[in-house]
């Protein structure tokens, strides 16, 4: 009973978290783009006639809500009820369950036990990312196919058959970076992560792997069918794409699955390539500067600051998507499937055999 | 208690295996098909096989499923009328896998040991054991399973090609 | 992880009943793809059996078995489906009981 309660308290913690990062996301979104853009964004809605001071928090984040869900909950003629009804949670769901496998914090001992700040600490950790990103194609599918409608279904089969190319690729890259760590647990990975190389640099995956960095973060924007890639939901040429007949509280749902893969695709690239919850220098004892003696820090005082360490990191390539979605142009659709096809596949393969390479020799030599 | 939970789960297994062979729509069909592939993979994990589990998930539910969802959308097939359930060919049909069902049952459960899953080695179901069977015991399979998917891919793509000068539409 | 009290023997009954779902599928339904279909929930259903036979035996070789034999699924679920699309070109159904040619 123990270990059920444990582990329902961190997957709740852990939904619940990605659920606020998503809705942060959409007004950092709205307002950070009216940044780039050089223009205001949503200033009307305000509390008071005067909070929040013009930063559109409450347009995005309260009025836009109520306006979504008290909206009328349309289902075209001729649509199959059940699955329009179904499609936009079918694209939710994996995007919120898949950071159910990536470590947010090293373990903890409390009251005798000890718990690993991941909602579940899996044996097959980077396959079960790999298998949620899988499943998300259904939402697409589905979507267009159940609007009753040809343009939305052109949308779904390009959106869905641009998701399955990435995969691939996305697979294969996360495939070297399994034989870089000699396994597939990813608490395991960012333990791996806390070494020094030569003593001094921490031993981050990007250093190691910077091509398959660049395969995952772009195949992980492409999943999410985000600008360059967004073709399949372009806003200014297509209306809406897969989700063109869908409005109110299943739109929502679509958005909400939108920022949620943003933030999953932070949480792979932070996890592999960027140390997780690793502060350089910081281990469970204290500071181990280089050429310094440690400097010891408490316990809990180390925790909290892997965990706020792994936010940081976590904002940071959120914020570093929107940013790419608002200052690059976006793909055709053959460019894009070009790119995926016959630019990432091969450069992941490369990459792949290279890394096995390295490793057979190193091991050879050592 | 756990058998509570076997035995709930199995029940879902079945009742949406049932749903795949009997819905008339064939969305609704392979939808409950994915829902199946799903249901086996938690049986999986809980023989112990994690990576099988993980690979059910990725290879079937994951792209075949795909595969077949887009082919009922391309040929735009609608739920089928005609095929009413209760004609008498149906009726033994069904009577006959009732008693297939329970004879290869009764033959499944003698053959399989009632002592609860036990003694298994440390790593069973890891990645790394089954990589080390299939690489060295079983590598002339691998090898040729690998130059069988080659085939599939190459076959499939002549197949569904249209001949030369068929207009399209 | 949990451990399951349910022991071998009730997989390998659940994949029996599996099974005849899918030969019963086989059987009744006239849609080429509904039949197809229920040729994956029999490969599915031996699939189980092998595990919960590599489960009871305590040796990994079920496993690989199940690799092999969704490999095959795979390769088989990609050929069936390009052959019913040519058929479909060809005759505009994907009823089994229209595609006769061959029939005296």
């Amino acid at each position: 009973m123990d270990a059920w309660l444990i582990g329902g308290v961190k997957s709740l913690l852990v939904l619940f978290m990605v659920l606020q990062v998503s809705a942060l996301l959409l007004w950092v979104e709205r307002k950070g783009s009216a940044l780039i853009q050089n223009r205001y964004g949503a200033n009307r809605a305000s509390l008071f006639g005067v909070l929040p001071f013009n930063l559109g928090l409450v347009n995005t984040l309260l009025a836009d809500p109520i306006k979504l869900f008290t909206k009328e909950d349309f289902v075209p003629a001729g649509a199959d009820r059940f699955i329009h009804s179904l499609a936009p949670f079918l694209a939710l769901f994996p995007a919120l369950i898949t950071f159910a496998a990536i470590p947010f914090g090293d373990s903890i001992e409390l009251a005798g036990t000890t718990i690993e700040l991941v909602a579940v600490d899996l044996d097959v950790g980077i396959l079960y990312i790999v298998a949620t990103i899988a499943m998300s194609v259904y939402g697409v599918v589905l979507a267009g196919w159940a609007s009753n409608n040809r343009w939305a279904l052109l949308g779904s089969i390009r959106g869905s058959a641009q998701m399955i190319s990435y995969e691939v690729a996305l697979g294969l890259a996360l495939v070297s970076m399994i034989l870089t760590y000699d396994t597939l647990n990813l608490q395991a990975m960012v333990h791996a992560q806390g070494n020094l190389i030569f003593g001094v640099l921490p031993a981050w995956g990007f250093i190691y792997q910077p091509i398959a960095l660049a395969i995952v973060f772009t195949s992980g924007m492409a999943e999410s069918k985000r600008v360059p890639f967004d073709l399949p939901e372009a806003e200014s040429e297509l209306i809406a794409g897969y989700f063109t007949e869908y409005s109110g509280g299943k739109q929502a749902a679509f958005m909400l699955a939108d920022f949620a893969e943003v933030v999953m695709t932070a949480g792979i690239v932070v996890t592999l390539f960027f140390g997780g919850w690793q502060v350089p220098y910081l281990t469970a004892e204290g500071w181990h500067l280089p050429f310094m003696d440690l400097i010891p820090v408490t316990g809990w005082l180390v925790t909290v600051m892997q965990v706020g360490a792994f936010t940081i990191k976590l904002l940071f390539f959120c914020w570093l998507q929107i940013l790419v979605r608002w200052t690059v142009p976006r793909f055709r659709y053959d460019q894009l499937m070009n790119l995926g096809w016959k630019g990432m596949i091969p450069l992941a393969l490369v990459n792949l055999f290279i890394t096995a390479l390295v490793i057979l020799l190193a091991g050879e030599f050592s | 208690m756990s058998e509570l939970w076997f035995y709930l789960l199995a029940g879902m297994t079945v009742a949406s295996a049932a749903a795949t062979v009997l819905s008339p729509n064939p969305v609704h069909s392979a939808l409950s098909l994915v829902i199946t592939l799903f249901f086996v993979a938690v049986h999986y994990i809980a023989l112990g096989a994690h990576l099988v589990a993980a690979l059910q998930i990725i290879v079937y539910a994951g792209a075949v499923m795909v595969l077949f969802l887009f082919v009922i959308m391309l040929l735009n097939l609608q739920p089928d009328p005609d095929e009413s359930r209760l004609n008498p060919v149906s009726a033994i049909a069904t009577g006959a896998a009732l008693i297939l069902t329970v004879a290869i049952g009764r033959l499944m459960f003698a053959f399989g040991s009632t002592a609860p899953v036990a003694n298994l080695p440390e790593n069973f179901g890891t990645t790394k054991a089954l990589a080390g069977i299939l690489f060295r015991d079983h590598i002339v399979a691998f090898e040729l399973t690998s130059l069988l998917l080659l085939v599939a891919v190459v076959g499939a793509v002549v197949l569904a090609q249209r001949d030369k000068g068929e207009t399209r539409g | 992880m949990m451990e399951s009290v349910a022991t071998p023997a009730h997989y390998l009954v659940l994949s029996a009943v599996l099974f005849c779902i899918g030969a019963l599928g086989m059987v009744v339904r006239r849609n080429l793809i509904i039949m197809f279909m229920s040729v994956e929930i029999m490969l599915n259903a031996a699939n189980l059996t092998f595990v919960a036979a590599a489960n009871q035996l305590g040796n990994m070789d079920g496993q690989a078995m199940v690799f092999f034999v969704m490999t095959v699924a795979a390769a088989e679920a990609a050929i069936g489906l390009a052959v019913i699309l040519a058929l479909f070109r060809n005759k505009q159904t994907v009823q089994a009981d229209e595609i006769g040619l061959l029939k005296w």
